[in-house]
C-alpha cells in the first residue's frame, strides 16, 4: 500500500485541512464532510465542506493550474480586486490502493454571498437582471483597470453579494485569467465579447429552464453590460481639455469620479506652451471611495453602496443633532454608538445572521421609509426596526451560505423546485 | 480555409528588452495543424495571442489566408479558440448548446440546425443531439465544446494548452479526438503546448521556440531524428536524449574505451570557437546492453528502472570515464539506456553499454548548431 504524501501549500494552512479524506476522489466524498455540491454542470468536480466554523470550497484540477490560478487569486487579493479568497493548493494525493488523484485548489466561501441562479429563481424585483449587470460591468472595470484579463467572464464565474439597493460582485474562478502590466484596447474588447456571449448564453439557460420571465430580452441584457461598461470606463480613463480659466472642472471630475465610487489615486494634468488649456486624464483610480470613508470614520467594514447609504444616514444624523460644527469623526462616533448598534442589536440573535449588519441596516432604512409613509409621520428608528423584523426578516431566507444543493440532492431534475434557498437553511438553521 | 504566416512578428512586452518573441517567421499550410511547443516562457502562447489579436505586434505582420490581420479586431479575424468556454448549459439541449453563438449572432435558424447537424455528424453526437448534456460522459462533453467552434465555421482553429485542466485518463482521450477531428474537418489549426509528447503526436508538424526564438519547425519524425541544434535534441523525446561535451583529437572522440572517427564533413565544420570540443548526443535506444569488457562499452550504475510494459529504462550513473565530464540526459547527470523489458537488471547493478554505429548526433560545442 502507498501512503500519501500531501503538499500542502497555503498562506496560513489550517490543521484541520489535514483531517479531510483527501485519500478519497472528490466526487465520493461522504455526505458527513459535505456542506453541499454545486449547482449545474461543471468542468471540474466542486464540493462545499464545513470546516473550523466556515464553508470552503475544493476545486479537483491539474497540479499546475491550480498552483497558476492559486497564485492568481492572491495577486487579485493584493490589488484589492474583490475575489474569493485562496485557502491553498494540496497536491501528491493518493488513494489507499495508490493510484494517484488529481490536485484541488481550496479556496474560502464567501458568507452572504449569491450564485446568480439562486436570484434568478428567487421572486426578486424585475430589475434584478440590469441590477447584476451593473455590479459585473464595475468588476470587470476594476479588473481591467488592475491589469486582469479574465478570459472566462460570466455570471457562473462570479459570485453576487447584496449591497444596499444594488449587488456587488466578486470574481470567483480564475482558472483562464492572466494578469498584464496594462491591457490593451484589443484584449478588453475581447473579454467583453466574451463576457457579452456568455451571460447571453446563460440567461438563454434560464429561459430554457423556465426560470426567467418571458418578457426578458436574453440579448439585449448581453448588449446592456457591453454599454455599462463602457459607460464606466469611459467616464474613469477619457482625457478631458479646457480653457485655463475653467479650473474648477478638475476638482468637478473627481467630484464625478468620487460618485461613481471611485478615487483618484493620479490625475495627470498637462498644459500647453502658453498655458491657455489644460488637459486631464486620471491615471491611477481606486474603487471603493465611500466604504474607505466610512472605514475611516467608524471602524466598520462594509461594501461601496452598503458604505453610501450609511454615509447619507450619518449626514441626516449630523444636520438632526445640529452638529454641522463639530469634527465629523465625533459625529461619526456618536451615530455608531446612538444609531446603528442599537439598531442591530435590537434584531433578535437568531435572525440577525440571516443577513450582512450592513444589509440589514440598509433594509431598515428602507422599511423605515415606508412604514413612515404608510402612516404618514416619522415612524422612529426603534418601532421600524421592530415591525421590520416581524414584517419582513422572518419570512426571508437565511442568506449566510447558500451553496447549491444538499448532499443526495439531485443536481439537476430538483434544481426547478428548490428555489433560493439551497442548502443553507437546512446546514445552518 | 487558409494558410497563416508570421512574418517576421515580433512582440515586445513594455519595459523588458529582450522580445517576448523574436522575428518569428513561420508558415501554416491550409488545413495543416500545427503545434508551438517549449518550455514555459518560451513565447508560444505569445505567438498564438499574436495571431488571436489579443497581443499587440510590434513588429512584422500576420497574415490569414492572403489577409494581413495585424491590427484587425479579434472578433472579425475568423479565427476560434477552442475550448475557451467549456461549461455547458444544463437546461439547453445539446444542439443549442453547441449553436446558441449563432443564435446572437442572428443566424437564422433553419441554417443553425443544418449546421449543428453537420458538427454532431463529425462528433458522433446525433443521436444526443436533443437531450440534455447530463446524459453525456465526460468524453462526449468535450466534443460539444468543440461542437460549439466547428459550427461557426471559422478559418482558423486556435487551441491554448486545452487540456491543462482535464484529469489524466481524459487528456489522452481528448488528446486523440482533437487530433482526427482536425484531420477529419480539414481546419487549419495552432496548437499550443509544453508538452513535448502531446506535440510528437498531434502535430503535422511541430515548431519548437525557446526564448522567444523559433529553433526548428518540421513533421514529429524529422524534430526526432534531426534536431538542428542542441536544445531541440534535448526538448524533443521522453525520456530525453543523452547529450556531453567531447575533447576531438585527430579527427576522433574518445567516447569511454572506444574512439569513434568523425566524419570528415563533420570534423570539418568545428571551428577555433570550438576549442577542440564537440557536443555529441545519442537517445536511449541507441544504446546497447554488452558484455562487460566489449571494446568501446562504459560502464553504468542503475539508479532507477522504469518500466513501461512495452519498453523498459535504465537511469543510471556513469561508472568509467567517457571523456565528457557533463554527459547526461535532461536537466540530470544520469545517462538513460532503453533495455529489453523482460531482462531488467537491478538497482545498484552495473551494466555495460555502447552506442550504436551511426546513431549520435554531432553539434557545434560553441553554436550548439547541428554538424552532421
Amino acid at each position: 500500500m502507498t501512503t500519501q504524501n500531501l503538499q500542502i501549500t497555503a498562506a496560513a494552512p489550517d490543521p484541520a485541512l489535514l483531517d479531510l479524506p483527501w485519500e478519497v476522489p472528490l466526487e465520493d466524498w461522504p455526505a458527513e464532510v459535505l456542506a453541499a455540491l454545486p449547482r449545474g454542470i461543471s468542468r471540474h468536480v466542486v464540493r462545499f465542506v464545513r470546516m473550523s466554523g466556515r464553508v470552503i470550497a475544493i476545486k479537483e484540477i491539474g497540479e499546475s493550474v491550480a498552483y497558476r490560478e492559486y497564485e492568481l487569486l492572491r495577486q487579485l487579493r493584493r490589488l484589492d480586486v474583490p475575489s474569493v479568497v485562496p485557502v491553498g493548493v494540496i497536491t501528491g494525493r493518493r488513494s489507499p490502493d495508490g493510484e494517484h488523484l488529481e490536485a484541488v485548489l481550496v479556496t474560502e466561501h464567501l458568507q452572504f454571498s449569491l450564485p446568480y441562479r439562486a436570484l434568478f429563481s428567487q421572486a426578486l424585483r424585475p430589475d434584478t437582471a440590469t441590477r447584476l449587470i451593473d455590479a459585473l460591468a464595475v468588476l470587470l472595470v476594476r479588473l481591467h483597470l488592475a491589469g486582469f484579463y479574465w478570459g472566462d467572464v460570466s455570471l457562473s464565474n462570479t459570485l453576487f453579494r447584496r449591497d444596499a439597493d444594488r449587488f456587488s460582485a466578486y470574481l470567483v474562478d480564475a482558472e483562464t485569467g492572466d494578469l498584464h502590466r496594462a491591457l490593451s484596447p484589443k484584449q478588453r474588447a475581447y473579454d467583453l465579447d466574451l463576457a457579452r456571449t456568455n451571460i447571453i448564453g446563460e440567461l438563454m439557460d434560464l429561459a430554457a429552464g423556465e426560470l426567467l420571465d418571458e418578457e426578458t430580452d436574453e440579448i439585449s441584457i448581453g448588449d446592456a453590460l457591453v454599454s455599462r461598461y463602457s459607460e464606466l470606463w469611459n467616464a474613469l480613463t477619457f482625457a478631458e481639455a479646457f480653457q485655463a480659466d475653467e479650473r474648477w472642472r478638475v476638482a468637478a471630475r473627481i467630484d464625478q469620479l468620487n460618485n461613481l465610487g471611485f478615487d483618484v489615486g493620479e490625475l495627470e494634468i498637462t498644459t500647453d506652451i502658453d498655458g491657455t488649456s489644460v488637459r486631464i486624464q486620471p491615471k491611477v483610480v481606486d474603487a471603493g471611495h465611500h466604504s474607505r470613508r466610512l472605514l475611516r470614520l467608524t471602524g466598520l467594514d462594509v461594501q461601496e453602496n452598503q458604505a453610501r447609504r450609511m454615509l447619507n444616514d450619518l449626514d441626516s444624523f449630523r444636520a438632526a443633532s445640529d452638529r454641522q460644527g463639530d469634527e465629523e469623526e465625533f459625529v461619526a462616533h456618536d451615530w455608531l454608538r446612538l444609531v446603528f448598534e442599537p439598531t442591530i442589536s435590537a434584531v433578535p440573535r437568531d435572525l440577525r445572521r440571516k443577513l450582512e449588519p450592513a444589509q440589514l441596516f440598509h433594509e431598515i432604512l428602507d422599511h423605515r421609509w415606508f412604514v413612515s409613509e404608510q402612516a404618514r409621520r416619522d415612524v422612529p428608528m426603534v418601532e421600524a426596526t421592530h415591525s421590520y423584523v416581524e414584517n419582513v426578516l422572518r419570512h426571508r431566507p437565511d442568506e449566510k451560505a447558500i451553496l447549491g444543493l444538499a448532499p443526495g440532492e439531485s443536481p439537476i431534475e430538483g434544481e426547478d423546485e428548490l428555489g433560493g434557498q439551497g442548502a443553507g437553511d437546512e446546514l445552518f438553521g | 480555409m487558409a494558410t497563416v504566416t508570421f512574418d517576421h512578428s515580433t512582440r515586445v512586452y513594455p519595459g523588458t528588452e529582450r522580445p517576448a518573441v523574436d522575428q518569428l517567421n513561420l508558415h501554416i499550410e491550409d488545413g495543416e495543424f500545427l503545434v508551438l511547443v517549449g518550455p514555459s516562457g518560451c513565447g508560444k502562447s505569445t505567438s498564438l495571442r499574436m495571431l488571436a489579436g489579443l497581443e499587440d505586434v510590434n513588429g512584422g505582420h500576420i497574415f490569414i489566408g492572403e489577409r494581413d490581420v495585424t491590427d484587425v479586431q479579434p472578433k472579425d479575424r475568423d479565427i476560434a479558440m477552442v475550448f475557451q468556454n467549456y461549461a455547458l448549459y444544463p437546461h439547453m439541449s445539446v444542439a443549442d448548446n453547441m449553436g446558441f453563438a449563432l443564435k446572437i449572432a442572428g443566424t437564422p435558424k433553419a441554417e443553425i440546425r443544418q449546421r449543428v447537424e453537420e458538427a454532431a455528424k463529425i462528433l458522433d453526437l446525433t443521436e444526443y443531439l436533443d437531450r440534455k448534456p447530463k446524459a453525456l460522459s465526460g468524453g462526449q462533453r468535450q466534443r460539444v465544446a468543440m461542437g460549439r467552434a466547428i459550427v461557426r465555421q471559422p478559418q482558423v482553429f486556435l487551441m491554448d494548452e486545452p487540456l491543462s485542466n482535464l484529469d489524466a485518463k481524459l487528456r489522452v482521450q481528448t488528446r486523440t479526438q482533437i487530433a482526427s477531428l482536425q484531420r477529419r474537418l480539414g481546419v487549419t489549426t495552432v496548437y499550443v503546448t509544453h508538452d513535448q509528447t502531446e506535440a510528437l503526436t498531434m502535430g503535422d508538424r511541430i515548431a519548437v521556440l525557446n526564448a522567444g526564438i523559433l529553433q526548428q519547425v518540421g513533421t514529429p519524425r524529422e524534430m526526432y531524428d534531426k534536431p538542428s541544434n542542441v536544445f531541440v535534441a534535448g526538448f524533443i523525446g521522453s525520456p530525453a536524449m543523452n547529450i556531453g561535451h567531447f575533447t576531438v583529437t585527430d579527427g576522433k572522440v574518445s567516447v569511454g574505451a572506444a574512439d569513434i572517427p568523425l566524419e570528415r564533413s563533420i570534423a570539418d565544420k568545428i571551428t577555433e570557437a570550438d576549442a577542440g570540443k564537440i557536443t555529441l548526443g545519442f537517445r536511449p535506444e541507441a544504446l546497447d546492453v554488452v558484455g562487460s569488457g566489449t571494446a568501446g562499452a562504459f560502464d553504468v550504475e542503475v539508479n532507477l528502472v522504469e518500466e513501461l510494459g512495452s519498453d523498459a529504462f535504465v537511469y543510471g550513473s556513469l561508472k568509467s570515464k567517457v571523456g565528457a565530464g557533463d554527459l547526461g540526459a535532461g536537466d540530470s547527470n544520469q545517462v538513460i539506456v532503453r533495455i529489453d523489458p523482460r531482462n531488467v537488471p537491478a538497482k545498484g547493478e552495473t551494466i555495460s553499454v555502447a552506442i550504436q554505429a551511426g546513431q549520435t548526433h554531432a553539434f557545434s560545442a560553441s553554436t550548439g548548431e547541428r554538424l552532421s
